[in-house]
């Protein structure tokens, strides 16, 4: 798989509901990140909108299924948009840069993100059943410091 | 206000129940803006945001725009963020320093206190005419370092406004050692299509977790185990508070509920587990004891971490924790729209882990992603449009009615920690500010 397919295909398990086979995408010790700041350098003395271990991220999974977890029942309906996508190789791992656009659409509220998203890839298995493995995920929304109506999704 | 006016407010607010119009009556809304927000001592901040002269913060003042700015001779001060001239909001919407502030209209400049300072094309003006400068807000006080100020000249003096709820800013800036705080890692800005009061509300309620936050908890109750010291996970923090809001029902009822004369509440605290709460036996906690009791003493520390509250209410805009270091300020937009504003506090004399360890906790309680914050959302949104039906005019506050304890100093105490007192404290305020 290239590098743009995976991040369709990850976008792709997102807008379809597919939470757990989108965690299984993540690596043991990958970070999920959407910082509070422009810039922010630093998850532990900065706050972040979501700053996740392995672990955290997977409870959100498990959350979303919970029969009174009110906010995600029902869950978003989103479309991720995923564009500009640049990769460089970096040691074991990939670098990648791209641009999100996603539309949320939950009661009777329709709402816009726009993001640059940092993936850290790294290959699993080789030729052509090779694919990827998250290693570490960022996404700076263009309006973290705004004024934000509450998050039950995931990017 | 005309008598028929008065009695139709009184009208709405009863000692078991409220009418649903003062959530949902926008021309209610514009009377608390004009009387509520416009008389009380508001809490806009802590002087650690404005530390040298021009050090300045915008924030609103129920709908007003203002401009919080530390003056030349030291003290704060509060301006109203519209020029003079023409109205314009003469300072961007940020913080930073500056020697003064110019409007991007006309060119009309005012030094640090506000005062008109340079007008172009001054000759057109009749020079005994102009403005004196950025109207600035009549009171503005301090209490430990906490930034109050009121749009009325006239009222109760910030100490008997507070009254016996001090002793919650005391434990706030007691608990760190010297004494020193300072709002540090970022602010988070929430909003929600509901009213105000819904947030002072929620926060006060301890029969909310079990049921708003049960999904939050039972995946916290089946997430890996925290680690032994040494031996701990960066997802600790989250996992240890997300299980305390599981809470039996006998711990809620057992802690203390308490309000004062002017709506303000605070509670007593619910959490069990060490490692939240600064027990024995963690290295880290160890730490800042030796350095609480190397500013205060022996005896002084043991009484200051004695002190157990969770949320405390200051009405009718902030709420905060201070055992955790929280603390939020409501903004109301509009009678369906609010916007809550988050800070984090660093003690600055205390082991570096301790605010790393609040950056967490504001992640998972109070962030604009958390498990916790957002069911609270779902529901405050979900509130307004049930109140919003005109098919049902009541809003339920009974819970312990007739059982409040009088204590000293006008302090009334709820018969159990889920005693619905706090809201009738908050509506009997409420009532008080709109009759005047």
């Amino acid at each position: 798989m290239k590098v743009d397919e995976f991040l369709y295909h990850e976008a792709r398990l997102l807008d379809t509901g597919q939470l757990e086979a989108w965690l299984e995408l993540f690596t043991e010790d990958a970070t999920y990140w959407l910082p509070l700041e422009r810039n922010q350098k630093d998850p532990l003395e900065t706050s972040s909108i979501i700053h996740d271990d392995r672990t955290l991220l997977g409870l959100r999974v498990k959350q979303a299924r919970h029969p009174r977890a009110h906010a995600r029942l029902p869950l978003a309906r989103t479309v991720h948009q995923v564009g500009n996508i640049q990769a460089s190789e970096e040691g074991t791992e990939v670098h990648v840069h791209s641009t999100l656009q996603l539309v949320e659409f939950r009661n009777e509220k329709q709402r816009l993100y726009g993001a640059l998203v940092e993936h850290r890839l790294r290959r699993v298995g080789g030729g052509n059943a090779g694919s990827f493995k998250i290693a570490h995920k960022r996404v700076d929304l263009v309006n973290s410091e705004g004024e934000l109506d509450g998050i039950a999704i995931l990017f | 206000m005309a008598p028929h006016e008065l009695e139709r407010l009184a009208t709405l607010v009863r000692t078991d129940r409220v009418h649903r119009s003062v959530y949902a009556d926008p021309a209610i809304f514009d009377l608390e803006m004009e009387r509520v927000f416009g008389r009380a001592w508001l809490v806009l901040g802590h002087e650690s945001q404005v530390r040298a002269p021009g050090d300045y913060f915008t924030t609103r003042m129920g709908r007003e725009p203002v401009i919080v700015i530390k003056k030349e001779d030291q003290t704060v001060g509060v301006l109203i963020n519209r020029c003079a001239h023409r109205g314009s909001m003469v300072c961007a919407e940020g913080r930073g320093n500056t020697e003064r502030f110019v409007c991007p209209y006309h060119g009309w400049s005012y030094d640090r206190g506000g005062v008109l300072q340079a007008v172009p094309f001054a000759s057109g003006y009749d020079k005994g005419k102009l403005p004196a400068g950025l109207k600035a807000v009549p009171r503005v006080k301090t209490y430990r370092g906490f930034i109050f100020a009121s749009l009325s000249p006239q009222g109760d003096d910030l100490e008997t406004f507070l009254g016996p709820a001090r002793a919650s800013f005391d434990d706030f800036v007691d608990r760190a050692p010297g004494g020193e705080l300072e709002v540090a890692g970022g602010v988070f800005k929430h909003a929600y299509n509901g009213n105000w009061k819904l947030m002072l509300e929620n926060h006060l309620d301890g029969a909310h977790p079990a049921w708003v936050h049960a999904s939050s908890v039972a995946v916290a109750r089946a997430a890996p185990e925290p680690g032994k010291p040494g031996e701990e996970h960066y997802y600790d923090i989250a996992v240890r508070q997300m299980r305390q809001n599981g809470a039996p029902d006998a711990v809620w009822e057992a802690i203390g509920m308490w309000t004062t004369p002017h709506g303000h509440g605070y509670m007593g605290d619910y959490h069990d587990d060490s490692r939240l709460v600064a027990g024995l036996g963690n290295p880290v906690f160890d730490e800042y004891r030796k350095r609480l009791i190397k500013h205060v003493g022996d005896k002084e520390a043991d009484r200051i971490l004695r002190v157990t509250l969770w949320n405390t209410i200051i009405y009718p805009n902030c709420s905060f924790m201070s055992q955790f270091r929280q603390l939020r300020i409501i903004h109301p937009i509009a009678v369906d729209r609010s916007v809550v504003y988050t800070y984090s506090f660093r003690m600055k004399d205390a082991p570096a882990q301790m605010f790393r360890d609040t950056v967490a906790f504001a992640n998972v309680v109070n962030g604009t992603g958390s498990w916790v914050l957002t069911d609270d959302l779902e529901v405050y949104e979900r509130l307004q449009r049930g109140l919003s039906s005109g098919e049902v005019d009541w809003v339920y506050i009974g819970r312990g009615h007739g059982l409040d304890v009088e204590e000293p100093n006008g302090v009334r105490r709820g018969a159990t920690g889920t005693s619905e007192i706090f809201m009738r404290a908050q509506f009997a305020a409420w009532l008080r500010y709109l009759s005047q």
